[in-house]
């Protein structure tokens, strides 16, 4: 498959990159990895006139801890966010995302900005980004902004992201004791996109889940906040009864397109499941990092 | 459309073709270059045939377009054995029957590569879960595990020199981090 003609541009910094998006807005695409666009520029799904790859834009890939959150830029491939010690070290739950998708090669070159940016309706990322309440930093010519993940999303392959901004960094709350996460993805083979992915993040205090955030993917037309099942966990004990109660309440909130991958039944009733094991893990992890 | 004049190192020599943008880094090598031994499977980066290494990383050579490759080190199948001598993972592919039709072997022999590259002894756990990007239809995996671990004996033997212990080989998993691939 050969896509359609465009210009290339691979500016060295990135206030080339944003000058170069705002002359050409509407009609440039920011390439990252390039596992997500190329394909589309295959299948002619994406048609722009210019790519601007910020494959030599420095600064992007950094991963930090602050006092407060984890910063990730947008430029760090799915591997260096999986192999990187404070991953290593304390962040089970990212770890657990960044290593399940796509495959080796995937993972070599596709970046976290590309994804969230690309936002496809079952990719990993954003489910996670929506649990664990972080925000998405974007930059323009005017300057950065930071959006909630959950203000995030707006529809299928649609964001908040202006076409004349680069998503520079993705910003998690930090994690602090009694914090845990957990991710698990139906898939029918590896590297398929999820049939469902749930992420589910909690905070344990007193024996209680404080605040849990639940994140889904592939049942929607866009990953979002299961807050029913938020709500329902706030203040439980982390019991089988309450994850099974979030579950349904995950469940209820999904709207799933029956197709090769499954009927409306079958991924409704497997949101409930993979709920309940990803709180089993998130639980789990929040009690060994106490 | 303009072309792009573009300059690559393509196992060891240096290369260089003016290209549309829009042509896929598998075109450039195998019909501009003409190195046909990066195969196009599915062309929708799922089946790994057309994996080569792009500055040290494995990648889906039809999923990166030439002028993103400008500048790189590429490494295909044609750049792995040694004259006559066969790399250990051809050789081990030969050994153990590790193909039948050998449409997937060059890309899944260079996925390998990068795999014993950052992991000099894996388990067959993680060799399966290394080629879980890499299809074959027709052997069932299992003799492509054993033609993988033969290699990775015969390449940890070949490598024995006392100083460059299994230490440098975990350190480069972590910290050989080619900055044009962040």
């Amino acid at each position: 498959m050969i896509p359609a003609p465009f210009d290339y541009v691979r500016p060295a910094d990135l206030d080339g990159a944003l000058k170069i998006l705002s002359e050409r807005e509407g009609d440039a695409k920011v390439l990252s990895g390039g596992y997500s666009l190329i394909p589309l520029l295959k299948l002619r799904l994406a048609q722009p006139g210019l790519l601007v790859d910020i494959r030599d834009v420095a600064g992007l890939d950094g991963i930090v801890e602050t006092d407060d959150e984890l910063r990730i830029g947008g430029r760090a491939t799915h591997r260096q966010i999986n192999e990187h010690p404070i991953m290593v070290d304390r962040y089970p739950f990212i770890r657990e995302v960044s290593g399940g998708i796509g495959d080796a090669q995937v993972r070599n070159w596709g970046t976290i900005g590309g994804s969230v940016a690309h936002a496809d309706p079952a990719s990993d990322w954003p489910a996670a980004l929506l649990a664990a309440n972080a925000t998405i930093v974007c930059r323009g010519r005017g300057g950065e902004r930071t959006i909630r993940a959950r203000e995030f999303f707006l529809g299928t392959f649609t964001t908040a992201i202006e076409p004349t901004e680069v998503l520079t960094e993705i910003r998690i709350p930090r994690r602090t004791n009694g914090v845990g996460g957990g991710y698990t993805k139906l898939e029918r083979r590896v590297g398929d996109f999820a049939t469902v992915g749930v992420a589910a993040v909690v905070r344990l205090a007193d024996g209680k889940i404080g605040r849990a955030g639940v994140g889904v993917t592939g049942v929607n037309d866009t990953p979002f906040a299961a807050t029913d099942a938020e709500s329902a966990l706030a203040g439980a004990a982390p019991s089988e009864e309450a994850f099974r109660r979030a579950g349904e309440a995950a469940a209820a909130m999904s709207n799933p397109a029956a197709d090769t991958r499954g009927s409306v039944e079958y991924k409704r009733a497997m949101v409930a499941e993979m709920t309940v094991r990803s709180l089993r893990r998130a639980v789990e992890r929040a009690l060994a990092f106490a | 459309m303009t072309t792009q004049h573009v300059t690559l190192t393509v196992n060891g020599e240096t290369r260089e073709a003016d290209v549309e943008p829009r042509l896929l880094l598998v075109h450039l090598l195998r019909d501009v270059f003409g190195l046909t031994g990066t195969h196009i499977g599915c062309d929708t980066s799922n089946c790994g045939a057309c994996t080569v290494h792009v500055d040290g990383q494995s990648a889906k050579s039809c999923t990166m377009l030439a002028v993103q490759a400008n500048g790189a080190t590429i490494r295909t199948i044609e750049g792995m054995a040694d004259g006559a001598a066969l790399h250990p993972l051809q050789q081990g592919f030969w050994d153990q029957h590790g193909l039948q039709c050998g449409f997937c072997t060059p890309g899944m022999i260079m996925q390998a590569a990068w795999l014993l590259d950052r992991n000099a002894d894996p388990s067959e756990d993680e060799i399966r879960a290394g080629i879980a990007g890499n299809l074959c239809r027709c052997t069932g995996y299992v003799n492509i595990v054993k033609a993988i671990q033969q290699a990775a004996g015969e390449l940890k033997a070949s490598q024995s020199a006392p100083v460059v212990a299994a230490s440098s080989v975990e350190g480069q998993a972590v910290s050989a981090e080619p900055a044009s691939a962040g």
